[in-house]
């Protein structure tokens, strides 16, 4: 008998070979990781594409049991199991990810299932969206905190911050030379057209980008009309990539009413960039910010 | 298959499927619990030492919105027979005659012109302020729809029909007009009542909907006889020494508390009223005394079997409750009037 379990166990070893060699190829690396989690590295879901972003740029991806419907970037963040659109969770479905932690936004609800999940035990961190530089790095922070990376989180909000300074130099250098694009930001992902106003992530975005909002004097969103459009009078109509496709190509965009009395239209001046980019308020924001403003500046000169 | 079932029968029936529904509800879930640790769950119960997470996702998430959904699903039906009831029109319904929007407009007020229109109003009544507001819109409307259909010799059908769908119209552009209003945080909360859903359960507001519900649904029994009568028509109802108008006060007043309790906590659930106390009829018979309790249990066992598959049909996602009552309870509905088409 002894004989026969002794040759087993000299036998056993060779799957410790085996997972050790597809540790060693890259192929194995990339496919493992949702099989073999660390037992003792935190699960998260993340409620938010920006905050999803971060979790996969800290490497932390094998801790993601969940993300939201929102979560589009990296193409990987598309395959894991989704918890449906951020406002709209359900509290057994994200406890059935049996997540360590829940990161979302404060734009994330409803509260009443963020307050059950919390009393399941389960730690919810919420980032204030409050459209600024500082959203960015909370979200890291927090990412890092909840993934047990702060080490990782601190090295990538100094590589951030760096970006962030530069592009803010240039910003700046050009706002001395010439007068400020005014900017009209146009959403569409539906039938009809939202512009936005003061307190959107878009005014920010314009702003950081070295463009004036092109409309004020309101909060949020309102819907298009050809009237206020004239008065607005914008340089720049800057929309989403989603609602250009959403209208079926940029010539039926521009067919748009609303649009036709803009001095944007006689130059047919328009910038898209993706919605989740664009608006996020993620880790690609700094690069987002600086491709927006060159396309400012190209479509000045 | 021309026999109706006895009142027993069809009351242990109901009884039945709501107990199913309960159970199938109870067992299912995102969360997977199984028999053996629901068995744990209860049997721990009360001895508060053991707080696993099954222990923690039953009590506090699954059990309250099990309890709001036998709650909800009983008022609406139990609503719905009283409608049409009254009415003495197979077409009423809280939803369709506008008691529901009404509700949900009130509520959508309440929500985002709430703290200016009335500043003292939530710092006295505090969580109550959208039960009893949303009670309020209930209440106006029912009595508007009533009012305006009444004409000599009782209510007239084309004038109810009309009226509830100009009501349900007023209450579309209004809660569109309080949608531009908004900011996005109300937003959320508004678009909650129009898609209807019992993920907002908690002990406390779960708690006062069953009051309410169990409230009206004894209210409710004593109206059951006076029904009887007022469906052979007013005059004879009242020859029969009943008091008319006063059963229609009551039976509005009893409507539009469970109505008004119900869809201040869930939001919109369309179709529960009016499909319950059709089907209960289609196999007991038009009997009130039969009707209005199996159509409680009925309509429960509907928003619980709707419910279980809005939980579990996406998860960990979910599915808005309005659409799945209606699609559940409406093919079911058809099969029936197909089924017992001479008996309608």
């Amino acid at each position: 008998m002894t004989v026969f379990f002794n040759e087993i166990s000299r036998r056993l070893p060779q799957r410790r070979d085996v997972l050790r060699l597809l540790g060693a190829s890259s192929l194995g690396a990339a496919a493992l990781p949702l099989f073999a989690q660390d037992a003792k590295l935190p699960k998260l879901v993340t409620v938010s594409g920006a905050i999803t972003e971060v979790v996969y740029l800290l490497g932390a991806e094998a801790q993601l049991v969940g993300t939201d419907t929102t979560s589009l970037y990296p193409a990987a963040a598309r395959v894991t199991p989704k918890v449906g659109y951020m406002r709209q969770l359900s509290a057994e479905g994200l406890l059935s990810l049996k997540p360590d932690a829940i990161i979302a936004t404060n734009e994330s609800g409803p509260a009443v299932v963020l307050d059950q999940v919390r009393s399941a035990g389960v730690k919810v961190e919420i980032i204030e969206a409050d459209h600024s530089w500082g959203e960015v790095q909370r979200k890291v922070q927090a990412v890092g905190r909840a993934a047990a990376r702060e080490a990782q989180a601190r090295e990538l909000q100094v590589k951030l911050d760096a970006e962030w300074g530069q592009v803010q130099q240039r910003v700046a250098a050009a706002a001395g030379k010439g007068r400020k694009p005014r900017v009209l930001f146009v959403l569409s992902h539906s039938a009809s057209p939202q512009v936005s106003g003061e307190k959107t992530a878009a005014h920010s975005v314009i702003g950081f980008a070295g463009g004036v909002n092109a409309l004020g004097g309101f909060q949020g969103y309102r819907p298009m009309t050809a009237e206020a459009m004239a008065s607005a009078a914008p340089d720049i109509i800057l929309t989403s990539t989603q609602s250009i496709e959403a209208h079926g190509g940029v010539d039926r965009f521009w067919q748009r009413p609303e649009l036709a009395l803009t001095p944007a239209f006689k130059k047919r001046s328009l910038i898209t960039q993706d919605a989740l980019l664009l608006l996020g308020f993620g880790p690609r924001m700094p690069s987002a910010v600086a491709e927006l403003h060159e396309k400012f500046l190209a479509a000045l000169a | 298959m021309t026999q109706r079932f006895t009142a027993r029968a069809v009351l242990g029936g109901s009884l039945m499927l709501l107990v199913v529904a309960f159970l199938v509800g109870a067992v299912s879930g995102a969360y997977a619990i199984s028999l053996p640790q629901l068995w744990n769950v209860l049997a721990t119960l009360g001895q508060g030492a053991d707080k696993s997470p099954e222990h923690l996702v039953f009590l506090n998430i699954r059990l309250p919105r099990l309890v709001l959904g036998v709650a909800a699903g009983a008022g609406l039906g139990m609503a719905g027979t009283l409608m049409q009831g009254l009415f003495r029109n197979p077409l009423a319904d809280p939803g369709l005659v506008g008691i529901s929007s009404g509700a949900a407009l009130a509520a959508g007020v309440t929500i985002i012109l709430g703290a200016w229109l009335w500043p003292v109003l939530p710092r006295t009544l505090g969580s109550w302020t959208l039960v009893l507001m949303a009670f309020g819109g209930g209440l106006s409307v029912t009595l508007l729809i009533y009012g305006l259909s009444r004409s000599e010799g009782g209510t007239r059908m084309a004038l109810m029909l009309l009226a509830g769908i100009a009501v349900n119209a007023l209450a579309g552009a209004g809660l569109g007009f309080l949608s531009v209003m908004a900011t996005d945080e109300q937003l959320r909360s508004l678009q909650f009542w129009l898609l209807g859903s019992l993920g907002g359960a908690r002990w406390s507001a779960v708690l006062l909907v069953a009051v309410a519900v169990l409230l009206s649904c004894v209210a409710a029994r004593s109206l059951a006889e006076p029904l009887n009568a007022i469906a052979l028509g007013e005059a004879q109802a009242a020859l029969l020494g009943v008091d008319v108008e006063r059963t229609k006060r009551r039976a509005i007043v009893v409507t539009a508390v469970a109505v008004g309790a119900v869809t201040a906590t869930t939001g919109i659930i369309g179709f529960i009223g009016l499909i319950a106390p059709h089907w209960v009829r289609m196999v007991a018979g038009p009997d009130h005394r039969v009707v209005l309790p199996a159509s409680a249990l009925l309509g429960a066992a509907l928003v619980l079997a709707a419910d279980t598959v809005a939980r579990t049909a996406m998860a960990p996602a979910e599915l808005p409750l309005g659409v799945l009552t209606a699609f559940i309870g409406v093919p079911m509905f058809l099969w029936m009037l197909r089924r017992f088409r001479g008996r309608i």
